[in-house]
């Protein structure tokens, strides 16, 4: 069944930022917010968990190091021994200063791709994707508050004009 | 307003006094005879006894050894090992006296970076940082005194002093118009004279912008605190090489300054949050929050890390080019200094990293001090593994002399720096960006 939906359009971050707050005051379910950039503790204000990113990154910089270590081994080690700088040693460890470099780097750039892929597979982003924002203007200087309406329409709109919306519409999603 | 508290003050001077007793027993019991320091190194010469080739001892016996016959040679090692056990109590001093002395000049130039900056979160640790940078007074002229005692020929810390030694080396003759007594004295005066002036000038603006009407203090100090900062980057890369490169003077690295920089920045930053956290557990700082804590433990984070890449850039470098003149430097501290050459990059690196990496760690207070007495103790070591070889060779140890230095500073710092915190209002009040920190929120 076709819910209905409540939008609530609001034009500066601050007046959104107490909006947020007094419409989980009154024990209302924010569906989503439509913001035009960052707004910093929308998050927290929302209620949303805490993002688990984080720890993805870290597991993903330790992949990076775990290949960046068995690469250089069969590379510079086994598959064609090398002699680096003079130190024709042929063991990794005695070598491995010259690997800390690219150790590093492997760590980092698995750690920030493999961040920003998942982030986008989490968020439902892919290319040529239709954009879910509910009006144009939530790219440009507006932001939209998504509420659900359960037979209390009257009520949410009163409170919504009370925090500072500068429109209300309802629509069918 | 502040009060020290007896029973901090009390601690400090037994510290002081326990430090005290631990440097004179370091003084007294070092060998005043070849015999002596034969019969000490006999008595717990166990396994390290054999390896004297590193270089500084080159540097001695090339000026006594002429002959180049073994006895003369034996004579000359004899005399140099001498000098080592000797140079010891010295050594442990001077280490102590520059690693509490670099903890107020780092807490200094992170102030300084803040009013350079105008940062709105930090206007309320201002005053913590002026009651720390409060010790680069005594600090600073103890270490200057180490220096003139080093010049008058007390100790051997700096080979290089040694008219005898440079009238039969080659490099250090090369050297002599920048490396001598009188110029590395005139630049310590300067350099030293420079800072506690910045300081002395910021600390009366800041105090100064309390009672004001306007904010012309405020920018005054902005701009002291901007010059402050290149003259700082240039005098603070020349102390390095003065006070600590020169104490091996045939080696040099070109990124020591930022090195020792990098060092002494994560030491003040540690030490400005752990005064913060101890005042703040007395109920003193009530405006500071979680988020000023966790703005200092992410910098004590990314610093450890800024070390750690300094250390290493400098390592692998004269590692990969493998100079028998630049690898001696790392040959000496692997051979002879491996636990705590090794054991400091764990201290400074692995923990810091382990522990500091969850943001949620960097707010609990108690986890924030731990973390910061382990970067403390891994940068003391610093200190140490940049001094000692040179200065002491494979005789090091860490006994009465040392830990009772570590104590008389620690103890002298506690003292001065809590007594300043005394004299003025720990929460300056007409700081134009106080709101802003007031209400810092991360």
């Amino acid at each position: 069944m076709a819910s209905k939906v409540l939008h609530a359009y609001y034009n500066d971050d601050d007046v959104l930022m107490h909006a947020v707050k007094k419409v989980k005051d009154a024990k209302h379910h924010i569906e989503e917010v439509y913001c035009p950039f960052p707004v910093h503790g929308l998050d927290k204000a929302m209620g949303l968990a805490p993002t688990r990113i984080a720890i993805t990154s870290f597991m993903y910089g330790c992949l990076g190091l775990i290949v960046a270590i068995v690469m250089m081994n069969y590379i510079m080690i086994q598959d064609w021994p090398q002699d680096i700088g003079g130190k024709p040693s042929f063991s990794y460890i005695e070598n491995m200063p010259a690997f800390v470099p690219i150790m590093f780097e492997l760590t980092v750039f698995f750690a920030a791709h493999l961040m920003v892929i998942t982030f986008y597979l989490r968020s439902r982003l892919w290319p040529f994707k239709k954009a879910e924002n509910p009006d144009v203007r939530t790219t440009d200087d507006h932001f939209v508050m998504e509420l659900a309406i359960h037979d209390n329409e009257k009520e949410l709109k009163n409170l919504l004009m009370d925090t500072g919306a500068v429109e209300i519409n309802v629509s069918e999603k | 307003m502040y009060t020290f508290s007896s029973r901090l003050k009390i601690a400090s001077i037994i510290l002081m006094v326990v430090g005290a007793l631990g440097i004179g027993v370091g003084f007294m019991s070092a060998p005043g005879t070849i015999e002596e320091a034969k019969a000490m190194v006999a008595s717990h010469n166990d396994g390290h006894g054999d390896t004297h080739t590193d270089e500084t001892e080159h540097v001695v016996s090339e000026g006594h050894g002429e002959e180049a016959q073994d006895e003369s040679h034996d004579a000359a090692h004899d005399e140099h090992v001498l000098h080592q056990l000797q140079n010891k109590p010295w050594a442990a001093l001077y280490v102590a006296a520059f690693f509490f002395f670099m903890i107020a000049l780092g807490a200094l130039a992170f102030y300084a970076v803040q009013r350079a900056s105008q940062a709105g979160w930090a206007p309320l640790l201002f005053r913590v940082m002026e009651g720390i940078t409060a010790y680069l007074v005594p600090g600073g002229i103890i270490v200057f005194v180490i220096l003139v005692l080093s010049v008058m020929h007390m100790n051997h810390l700096f080979v290089w002093m040694d008219a005898d030694v440079v009238a039969h080396d080659k490099l250090l003759q090369g050297k002599a118009g920048f490396l001598n007594p009188t110029f590395f004295l005139v630049r310590a005066a300067i350099f030293l004279g420079g800072w506690i002036f910045y300081r002395e000038i910021s600390r009366r603006l800041s105090i100064k912008q309390d009672e004001s009407d306007d904010n012309s203090n405020f920018k005054k100090n902005f701009k002291w605190s901007a010059g402050f900062l290149v003259f700082y980057l240039i005098s603070e890369s020349m102390m390095s090489w003065d006070w600590i490169m020169s104490v091996d003077p045939h080696w040099f690295s070109t990124l020591f300054g930022w090195y020792v920089f990098a060092s002494m920045f994560v030491s003040g930053i540690t030490v400005i949050a752990m005064v913060t956290i101890y005042l703040k557990s007395k109920d003193y700082l009530p405006e500071v929050n979680d988020s000023h804590i966790h703005d200092l433990a992410k910098f004590m984070f990314g610093i450890s890390i800024f070390w750690t890449y300094l250390w290493f850039s400098q390592f692998m470098l004269i590692w990969y080019s493998n100079i028998p003149e630049e690898v001696t430097y790392f040959v000496t501290r692997i051979e002879d200094f491996k636990l705590p050459f090794f054991g400091m990059v764990v201290m400074n690196f692995v923990l810091p990293f382990l522990l500091l990496m969850n943001s949620d760690y960097k707010r609990i207070n108690w986890f924030v001090i731990m973390s910061g007495i382990i970067i403390l103790a891994g940068h003391y070591m610093d200190v140490f593994n940049m001094i000692m070889p040179s200065t002491v060779g494979d005789q090091w140890s860490i006994g009465i002399p040392e830990i009772g230095a570590i104590l008389f500073f620690a103890g002298l710092f506690i003292f001065w720096v809590f007594r300043a915190l005394t004299k003025v209002p720990l929460q300056p009040k007409r700081n134009p960006f106080i709101e802003e920190s007031r209400h810092f929120h991360y």
